[in-house]
């Protein structure tokens, strides 16, 4: 089965990049690895983690990942801790305060043997961030990952949360642009998609070109399409406005599909202000899409000749990635982490304004060879960039400096 | 780098990136940071870019030059930056010694440049290299000739490009390890010299040390 697995990756990422993972994993064979975060299903932390554990394993490391339940009232302050640490005041009690901590003891009672025998625990996101503080007899390195963007947190929530993370040996962000002072390394390694789920996966023709008859689009016209939730921030009624800008010179149909906002009254309101916006014309197409509607995304953007992400404000931007790894030149906002994956005239183009934006849907839609080349090498980017290994190989890499102590160089022996 | 004089160990690496924390929204600020930052820093805003994400042939060679291009604005500077070619630097102080001119020169010229605010700020990151022993050997120079176009990206950075931060001479592995069969190889050790590391991805070096490689040696065995 490991095997088998390493094997259907390298076939994506040739024999070279398996060959490095498994040096590398090599010097950690039998690594007792903990990964601990809050929920398997959902989100962008389980669904790396979905792939990232059975790669490990498959590599020799002695790896378990654990997720930490929780009451509502739990899930209800974490999740006010994750909007405080992307920069929105909320409120945060003591009250606030015991209902974490509390939870995280109940918790650390089913974990205990588990964390004080590993090698190397990850804890991630500030869910289970407080785990470390009960844990005194812990034996291995624990690194903090955190995928939030901390640049501008709401500060009484992140003074709490750093007097725990300064405990951690070293943590991981996305992008430097999304660290704070801390005093332990903080390492560098962007997220990624895995070339194997049913997201990324290479999908029949057929069922591309379904999505045509599905959603009620020509087949015969260009599709712009732009995958994001309703969110202000991914800027819909510009993406709109691009659209309807670029139709006046060239035919094409806009598809703004986005995910479910169950848990969020604004996304709703959104979502019927852009339903509005497209009232009327015919070339727009409005999608709600369920949350694990994950091959449809991924026909859409195969179906796609252009896709945009034109976000005021971003994280790392994943959803860039699916689409450039589908060999799709991206129009993506000059923000967060599009910018380390856009690089004009090469993968698509860094866009400021819907005008911005409806010029150079016009340039891709016109220049057919141009948009196919950039296609091409978008795809390239990825492969060598954003995949799963690429990620791996930096966790690897950094378990090793982390045993290593925290020199500028590790030097690890040849294989015997 | 070598156990023994007559053998080559072929490694290989992978560098992880830290972030120091330290970053400049202004160019003043970036002028008394580079003052003060881990010399490791420009290691990595130099070199280091070879193994991240980044394109054949990018408009700038250093992440300085493209933060004055991309994020200051300030074409004048991005060029300046953008011609520093840091292997004709002896160590990587004299390297921050060049920066800081270049810095300090555009800052008396202009007016409200040094207080101008980027777009986004430049962060100082560096980086932990990981060196891994691949087992394989070379005994001799010409067995390199098939060894080469196996090489991957690390092994190429971690012999061509990490090598003249560690040699004594501040040249390549290959160049070093020649000088134990002086004085043989000696037109091989110029025409490797001649390769520019800085203008080059990693892929192109591997294609161009593989052609000097080959064309050295059947050169030497004359033609059939």
């Amino acid at each position: 089965m490991s095997q088998e697995l390493l094997e259907r990756y390298q076939q994506i990422v040739g024999p070279d990049v398996i060959d490095h993972l498994k040096q590398l994993a090599y010097h950690l064979k039998d690594a007792k690895v903990v990964h601990i975060n809050s929920t398997r299903y959902g989100g962008g932390v389980a669904e790396i983690l979905h792939s990232m554990v059975p790669l490990m394993q498959a590599l020799g490391l002695d790896v378990q990942w654990e997720t930490i339940s929780g009451e509502e009232a739990f899930f209800h302050v974490t999740k006010n801790m994750h909007n405080a640490l992307q920069g929105h005041p909320v409120e945060f009690t003591e009250a606030s305060i015991n209902t974490y901590e509390e939870n995280n003891r109940k918790e650390y009672e089913r974990l205990k043997p588990l964390l004080e025998e590993a090698d190397f625990v990850f804890i991630h996101d500030p869910q289970p961030a407080f785990l470390i503080t009960l844990c005194p007899e812990r034996k291995g390195k624990w690194v903090w990952r955190c995928h939030i963007d901390l640049s501008r947190p709401y500060r009484p929530v992140w003074r709490y949360l750093r007097n725990i993370v300064v405990h951690y040996n070293a943590s991981i962000f996305s992008m430097p642009d999304f660290t704070q002072p801390l005093p332990h390394p903080q390492y560098i390694i962007p997220p990624s998609i895995d070339p194997l789920t049913e997201k990324n996966m290479e999908l029949p023709e057929e069922e591309i070109k379904g999505v045509f008859s599905r959603f009620g689009l020509d087949p015969n016209k260009p599709l712009v399409l732009q995958i994001s939730r309703f969110d202000r921030f991914k800027d819909p009624m510009g993406v709109i406005r691009a659209g309807l800008m670029a139709m006046k010179f060239t035919p094409l149909q806009l598809v703004y599909a986005g995910g479910g906002a169950a848990d969020d009254p604004e996304g709703e309101l959104i979502y019927h202000e852009v339903l509005a916006a497209a009232k009327g014309h015919p070339d727009i197409h409005v999608l709600m899409l369920p949350p694990d509607a994950h091959r449809t995304v991924n026909a859409l953007q195969r179906a796609a000749d252009v896709v945009l992400q034109k976000s005021l404000r971003e994280g790392f931007g994943l959803t860039v990635t699916e689409a450039l790894w589908k060999a799709k030149p991206v129009i993506g906002g000059n923000t967060g982490g599009i910018r380390l994956q856009v690089v004009n005239h090469h993968t698509g183009f860094l866009v400021h304004t819907p005008e911005g934006a409806a010029l150079r849907i016009r340039y891709l839609l016109f220049y057919a060879d141009k948009r196919l080349e950039m296609g091409r090498k978008a795809h390239q980017f990825v492969k060598e960039n954003f995949l799963i290994t690429r990620h791996l190989r930096d966790y690897l890499s950094l378990m090793l400096a982390l045993i290593s102590g925290n020199g500028e160089r590790v030097e690890v022996e040849a294989r015997s | 780098m070598n156990e023994t004089n007559s053998r080559f160990a072929i490694k290989d690496c992978a560098l992880v990136s830290i972030s120091t924390g330290i970053k400049a929204h202004i160019l003043a600020e970036l002028l008394e940071h580079l003052r003060e930052v881990e010399v490791g820093c420009l290691y990595y805003h130099f070199w280091a870019r070879q193994l991240r994400p980044s394109f054949d042939h990018p408009e700038f060679h250093n992440d300085f030059a493209a933060w004055a291009h991309r994020d200051l604005h300030d074409w004048i500077l991005a060029e300046r930056l953008n011609l520093i070619a840091p292997h004709e630097f002896q160590n990587l102080e004299e390297l921050r010694e060049e920066l800081i001119n270049i810095l300090e020169e555009r800052v008396d010229e202009s007016g409200d440049l040094p207080w101008r605010k980027a777009e986004a700020p430049f962060h100082f990151v560096k980086s932990q290299i990981v060196v891994l022993d691949t087992g394989k050997r070379a005994t001799s120079p010409e067995e390199l000739v098939d060894i080469i176009p196996l090489l991957s990206q690390g092994s190429i950075f971690y012999h061509f490009i990490d090598a003249r931060r560690r040699t004594p001479e501040r040249i390549d592995d290959f160049r070093s390890w020649f000088k134990a069969f002086a004085p043989d190889y000696e037109d091989l050790s110029i025409a490797l010299a001649a390769i520019d590391p800085y203008f080059l991805t990693l892929t192109e070096i591997r294609a161009q040390l593989h052609k000097v490689f080959k064309s050295y040696f059947e050169s030497k065995r004359g033609p059939k």
